[in-house]
């Protein structure tokens, strides 16, 4: 089986703090992540390619130059191949144009039976993109995949839902995407680094995968920032003290009382 | 639309480059370079203690399609085994709202789409609908992407609404990005907030945020829809428009608008749509719909949240929280923290990544109030913040707080509860 994971290098959002005096990000130090749906998304890729060792799993990514290095760990993770998707033309994409650059670096790879995406990135938190990689090739989709099995080219998913779940069958080739309680995904083992580096990581630009320059990019997209702010604390409250906890717990009451909260 | 640098300006402060969420800022010979890493997030401009970086005139936009034929606000209505979703209600008093901003003569319009559904059709009448489409078709019963991508795109090609609302559930956030795809529009997720109108707008970002508003019009006759939503994991919030095309869509969380009171002697106009899906074009077979077993955490219209952290310590600790969910009439939520050390279920999640609440009350427990926790809470109404550290982010956006130990305060807050009144006026007595 041929299999095309895509995956997003994203900062860990986790690991953002906010300057209380100036309310602005602090960013210094922040690393960068392997998405963690995209994580869950080559370990069943992964998973697959142990049960069946013929299977050649490539991960394709959009990204700066820097996003290599996410490339090196899901190679050394286990991946064959890698592919970084980077050209300036694609700077500022919102999810519209970056689905026309992938869906034509997929169109490009040619030869696949399935999609494996994460759900969403955290820094963008949309979910969009994977299901919008599969309306561009024209596959069917099935987001939220919880469980995934398969039988020649017949697969068996179970989708989550908010209270519960749908058992859901397709045939490949098709997009899914995952989310954590997929799997848990692996570590970088010693062979997969010592092999990982020994990989060439070729890096397509948008005139390798023949997109239109009118679907890629800032100007493309539909979608614009118009403003963008941290959102205000709103101020700190008032701190109850008092003798004790009874003390505290009854001062409590009565403030909720006498704002008639309670 | 792109951010530039004035570079007789720039002092090589590198403010920017600590403001800069995405790390598009390089610094080259001490001076500002923007990378392609950048957004257009405009988080830069106001860091700039030198007013060095602008954003580059919007060039003349070349108006390929004729917007003006987009009229009137339609709202996804999503149903399940045909019982709408509470967030289908919720967004037809929000599209009610922002319909009579763009204009008098613009309606909120249901989207209905099943089978044998119709008895909803006065509901969503009595909640504000103007008038409902109705597509109705056995291959619909279930949801599926393709069936129900392909009869809603047709809907929307032929009666171009200029606004269409989703409910940001697992199935409004797997359909909605597939139609905005198949109508190439844009599509924003997971808005918090919409707005028409500039001058409301303005009022919003004047009463919640440190934004500087004075390059905002407030009688600009912009009518684009203005949605704002958290991003980079709720450290920011941003304001996305769809300037070019139609219709302007969006997933809203289920939670955060607020329902129109019901009224069963409101009529609408009735519009069947017909189809002609063909059992072929559904490319997904769902074999079965299974509800977990486990008991619904139904944290969005629960009135009183009492929601533990890792500060319980253990598991155990959410037997004392849900003793005073019990006495407060509320439900159980929890950090995120809580959830990935196995200690409740993620039903219970509260933030960014689990469900966004606005309870009357929200108790924090042991939670310290990292950000992506703050996303999912801080529009409650009250908040009460109990934690051992006095240094909890929490305690910032608390209106209530008591520094001390969770175990021997919730006690005596359940002990004392039922004697609120009695407290209250003893008090007052005092006071007299």
């Amino acid at each position: 089986m041929k299999i095309i994971v895509c995956a997003k290098q994203v900062p860990d959002t986790n690991e953002v703090k906010i300057d209380p005096v100036k309310n602005t990000l602090i960013r210094e130090g922040v690393p960068s992540i392997l998405n963690h749906d995209d994580a869950n998304a080559l370990e069943e890729a992964l998973k697959i390619k142990t049960a069946y060792p013929d299977t050649h799993i490539t991960v394709l990514t959009m990204g700066p130059p820097q996003a290599k290095d996410m490339l090196t760990e899901c190679l050394a993770m286990g991946a064959d191949e890698a592919i970084l998707l980077s050209d300036r033309a694609f700077a500022g994409s919102d999810t519209w144009a970056t689905s026309n650059a992938l869906a034509a670096a997929i169109r490009k790879i040619g030869d696949f039976d399935l999609v494996f995406a994460g759900r969403q990135a955290i820094d963008g938190d949309t979910a969009q993109v994977g299901p919008q990689i599969a309306e561009k090739l024209d596959l069917p989709q099935v987001t939220y995949v919880k469980e995934f099995s398969f039988e020649g080219k017949n697969i068996t998913v179970k989708r989550a839902l908010e209270d519960g779940y749908e058992l859901i069958k397709l045939k490949m080739p098709c997009v899914l995407t995952a989310i954590k309680e997929l799997n848990q995904p692996r570590y970088m083992s010693i062979p997969g680094i010592y092999n990982a580096t020994k990989k060439t990581i070729p890096t397509w630009s948008a005139a390798d995968v023949a997109v239109d320059l009118a679907e890629v990019g800032l100007e493309a997209s539909p979608t614009n920032v118009y403003r963008s702010f941290t959102p205000a604390g709103k101020g700190k409250g008032i701190m109850i003290e008092g003798e004790g906890e009874k003390e505290q717990a009854q001062k409590l009451l009565i403030s909720l009382k006498i704002k008639h909260i309670i | 639309m792109a951010i530039k640098i004035i570079n007789e300006n720039c002092k090589g402060c590198t403010l920017c480059v600590k403001a800069c969420p995405f790390d598009a800022i390089d610094m080259v010979n001490k001076l500002a370079v923007i990378n392609e890493k950048c957004t257009v997030c405009n988080q830069c401009i106001p860091a700039c203690p030198f007013k060095a970086i602008e954003k580059e005139a919007e060039k003349e936009v070349v108006k390929v399609k004729d917007l003006s034929a987009y009229k009137n606000v339609w709202v996804y209505t999503e149903q399940r085994a045909g019982k709408l979703m509470n967030v289908a209600l919720e967004l037809l008093g929000e599209g009610y709202k922002l319909s009579r901003e763009i204009g008098d003569d613009r309606k909120v319009c249901a989207l209905l789409v099943g089978y044998n559904t119709e008895h909803l059709i006065p509901v969503l009448f009595s909640y504000g609908a103007d008038a409902v489409y109705h597509i109705n078709d056995p291959l619909l019963e279930n949801y599926t992407t393709d069936g129900y991508t392909k009869v809603m795109s047709e809907a929307i090609t032929e009666y171009k609404p200029e606004i269409v609302l989703f409910g940001a559930t697992h199935i409004g956030r797997d359909l909605a990005p597939r139609i905005a795809a198949r109508l190439d529009t844009g599509l924003t997720a997971d808005c918090t907030r919409l707005d028409v109108k500039t001058s409301n707008y303005v009022d919003y970002l004047e009463k919640y945020t440190t934004l500087d508003t004075s390059s905002l019009d407030r009688n600009s006759t912009d009518k684009n829809l203005k949605q704002t939503r958290p991003a980079f994991g709720g450290n920011i919030m941003a304001t996305i428009i769809c300037p070019k095309n139609r219709p302007q869509m969006s997933t809203v969380r289920p939670g955060v608008m607020t329902k129109l009171e019901k009224d069963e002697t409101k009529v609408g106009e009735l519009i069947k749509v017909q189809t002609n899906l063909k059992a072929s074009d559904i490319r997904t077979e769902v074999v079965e719909i299974i509800k977990a077993t486990k008991e619904l955490v139904s944290l969005t219209d629960a009135e009183f949240i009492c929601s533990g952290g890792r500060g319980l310590g253990d598991p155990s600790g959410f037997d004392l929280i849900k003793k005073l969910a019990d006495k407060v009439g509320g439900v159980v939520g929890s950090s995120r923290a809580a959830v990935d050390a196995g200690w409740i279920d993620h039903s219970h999640q509260v933030g960014q990544t689990g469900t966004t609440v606005k309870p009357k009350i929200y108790f924090a427990c042991g939670i310290s109030g990292a950000i992506q926790h703050l996303a999912g809470m801080q529009t409650s109404d009250i908040i009460i913040a109990i934690n051992k550290d006095p240094d909890a982010p929490i305690f910032e956006v608390a209106d209530y707080g008591i520094v001390g130990d969770l175990y021997k305060v919730i006690p005596q807050l359940i002990e004392e509860w039922d004697k609120a009144q009695d407290l209250y006026e003893a008090e007052l007595y005092l006071k007299a």
